[in-house]
């Protein structure tokens, strides 16, 4: 019961690609492909992926009920009326095919580029600062931050008026500021604010930002200029 | 200005970018107050002096624009100093999702997949790591789904100097199955 075989399965991407390959072992014409003998071969090759046990994409699946339903289309009798004009049930998947077998090709060329470009190589970038801002900023250094500008307050806005912001707001403002920017400067924002109460929301805002890892604080040195950056 | 100095300022700016230079870039750089002649024949004189002299690098004209290059020869000595950098070439499936973008783009990801008849979302984010393609905006249509383009980055990768390097559409129908008649005409 010791059968011994080896297996050439060929890693394929896709079901078409599995499909043009069975059409170029076989020598098969693509434009008049032998449908109930590529889905047998079609049919077997999942079996033995199946086998095999590998994961045999839904994509897969629905390529054999395709080639299924084409085959049966081709075993109907056809009506006399029908035979001159009716359109060949193959020809959307010969189109398919087509299409798919001319990127796989271009992608071809492209692997032999790849491979004749291989050893060029390119400058890569000059370090400007914002490359520079590698270093994590704590609570502390942002805590100093926030103290050196509310002292900057102007004293006609020290004033105290009761006024409720909701951090929500300012969070959804905050990341506002990020539509079109790659960093914000963490002073320039606190100061943009113009009262205390707005500027220790919007502190605490990012607070929260930084604790649910949507931005991170940077700095070039200690005591540098502190940036935000938003995680992708 | 003499056209020492500007030669000195293209080679200086050629020297240190980390990307192709195009002539527009340059006049930009000038301040439009210099000619385009005036910047090609500093061009071809760096790369004239490149040449003649022997050097292991070579001024090369890639993605629209110019920028300096080792030469194939000593990729190797490079690969040993960047030993810890080395990228992997780029799998199949990737490669054909980059040459469906290539010839398509703008292009969504379903798009893609309608070609392939197979997910590809693992070759999309590669390919986006990689910086070879970027999003460029959204379809408007139901769902509204990222559009995906080549970068500079994909026609440098594959020395290319612009997408029309690449065959064209025609001339692919005929070298990738050599059709008997053409049977199926699309677009």
């Amino acid at each position: 019961m010791n059968q011994q075989y080896t297996v050439h399965l060929e890693i394929f991407e896709g079901p078409l690609d599995l499909l043009l390959y069975l059409i170029k072992k076989n020598d098969m014409d693509i434009y008049d492909i032998p449908i109930s003998q590529i889905t047998g071969e079609y049919l077997e090759y999942l079996d033995l992926m199946k086998e095999l046990n590998l994961d045999v994409a839904s994509e897969f699946l629905v390529m054999a009920a395709t080639l299924m339903q084409i085959k049966s289309q081709m075993l109907l009798p056809k009506q006399p009326k029908e035979e001159e004009e009716g359109p060949d049930p193959r020809e959307e998947l010969v189109k398919k095919l087509l299409e798919y077998q001319k990127y796989k090709y271009v992608g071809q060329i492209l692997s032999q580029k790849e491979l004749q470009e291989h050893d060029v190589f390119y400058k890569t970038g000059v370090c400007f600062s914002e490359e520079d801002y590698i270093l994590d900023v704590n609570i502390f250094d942002l805590i100093e931050c926030l103290k050196q500008t509310l002292n900057r307050l102007p004293p006609e806005t020290k004033e105290i008026v009761y006024e409720e912001i909701p951090i929500e707001q300012k969070i959804r403002e905050i990341l506002d500021y990020f539509e079109n920017k790659e960093y914000i400067n963490f002073k320039e924002i606190l100061l943009k604010q113009t009262t205390k109460i707005k500027m220790i929301v919007t502190f605490l805002a990012l607070l929260e930002l930084i604790r649910l890892k949507q931005v991170v604080a940077r700095q070039a040195k200690l005591f540098g200029e502190i940036r935000i950056y938003k995680v992708n | 200005m003499e056209q020492q100095e500007i030669k000195n300022i293209i080679e200086t700016l050629l020297f240190i970018t980390d990307e192709p230079i195009s002539i527009e870039k340059f006049k930009d750089v000038f301040l439009n107050e210099i000619t385009e002649n005036q910047i090609l024949e500093s061009i071809q004189q760096i790369k004239q002096e490149h040449i003649s002299s022997n050097s292991p690098i070579e001024l090369k004209e890639i993605a629209g624009g110019y920028q300096f290059a080792t030469k194939k020869e000593y990729g190797p000595w490079i690969r040993r100093l960047f030993k810890e950098k080395i990228t992997l070439r780029l799998s199949p499936p990737s490669l054909e999702t980059l040459s469906i973008i290539a010839y398509k783009q703008p292009i969504t990801r379903a798009e893609i997949e309608e070609i392939r008849g197979v997910d590809s979302s693992g070759p999309l984010e590669t390919l986006l790591e990689r910086k070879l393609i970027r999003i460029t905006g959204r379809k408007e249509t139901v769902g509204r789904p990222l559009l995906y383009s080549t970068t500079k980055e994909f026609l440098r990768y594959f020395g290319l100097n612009s997408l029309s390097d690449l065959p064209s559409l025609e001339e692919l129908e005929v070298s990738s199955f050599q059709p008997q008649e053409e049977l199926f005409q699309n677009e």
